[in-house]
């Protein structure tokens, strides 16, 4: 538990600052990988989920056309929600209502989960054209699709012979 | 490095192994106890009614939430924060819950678990009067 909190800590907590893009297979991405790696066999052995990540926790995919982003985001509703693309940089922004609260005579055995407001930057591997971003909740995990801008889509050049 | 999420081995939960090839993780819970009831409410993202498998042995509840394996196709993990897997957790009830009126419902990848308090066990509030 405790090194996981550590580690998390040392993540910036709850409203983290941007993610940002290093390449595919830099140093500091491998480290990263591995730490959160890590975090989770150790979560998994003391059979107590990692309590102090970066919320969302994010996967990003990618290829030539498109990135796709999906977040994790249990309990959140679609009207709480804010996706926002400027530039390279992708903003998740929320709020998760509380379900359930202990009143005076009540007690709260375990708070594991998170509740309230939450936003997170992601810079993306290359510029997407904004106006054909989709992105669809569904069973608390959220997709964002952004297809790559044409003006930044590689480019084929072919060598003419004389 | 991290090119498939298909590529994880399964690991091993209390010494049992599982027939699926993927790992289990343990969802986030909270646990609030009321006056009547005992509400737990489980983080379990990418779950549906369906996927969702809750099971009362003796006294030991076990909340297993199934998810599909959903990698994108033609796509490959640039950066990976969470991964993708089954859920389960147990707890151990004390003989206070009425298991016959245990309620689960499931709404946007969070479970919740309502546990009636038995009559015997709630708690009873006793008048002290001034002699």
């Amino acid at each position: 538990m405790l090194l996981s909190e550590l580690a998390g800590l040392t993540r910036g907590g709850f409203a983290g600052g941007p993610y940002r893009w290093h390449g595919y297979d830099t140093i500091q991405n491998r480290m990263k990988q591995m730490q959160d790696e890590m975090q989770r066999l150790v979560s998994g052995l003391t059979e107590r989920p990692a309590t102090a990540r970066e919320f969302p926790a994010i996967n990003l995919w990618t290829n030539e056309e498109e990135v796709l982003v999906t977040a994790e985001l249990p309990g959140v509703n679609a009207e709480d929600l804010d996706i926002t693309v400027v530039g390279r940089t992708l903003t998740l922004k929320g709020t998760r209502g509380t379900t359930e609260e202990a009143k005076d005579d009540e007690c709260c055995h375990r708070r594991e989960c998170r509740y309230g407001n939450f936003a997170r930057a992601i810079e993306l591997p290359y510029e997407v054209d904004g106006q054909k971003v989709g992105a669809k909740l569904e069973k608390g995990v959220l997709t964002v699709t952004l297809p790559r801008a044409e003006a930044d889509k590689p480019k084929k050049i072919t060598i003419s012979a004389n | 490095m991290a090119d498939t999420l298909d590529v994880k081995e399964a690991e091993t939960y209390n010494g049992t192994e599982h027939t699926r090839a993927v790992k289990v993780y343990t969802p986030a819970v909270d646990i609030v106890e009321k006056t009547n009831e005992i509400v737990v409410t489980a983080d379990m993202p990418g779950v549906d009614d369906k996927t969702i498998d809750i099971t009362l042995e003796k006294n030991v509840l076990t909340i297993y939430g199934k998810v599909d394996l959903d990698v994108p196709e033609k796509y490959r993990a640039s950066y990976v924060e969470y991964g993708i897997g089954d859920y389960r957790r147990s707890f151990t009830l004390s003989e206070e819950v009425d298991r016959q009126r245990i309620e689960a419902t499931v709404k946007n990848g969070v479970l919740k678990l309502v546990l009636p308090k038995a009559e015997a066990a709630k708690t009873k509030k006793i008048e002290v009067r001034a002699a």
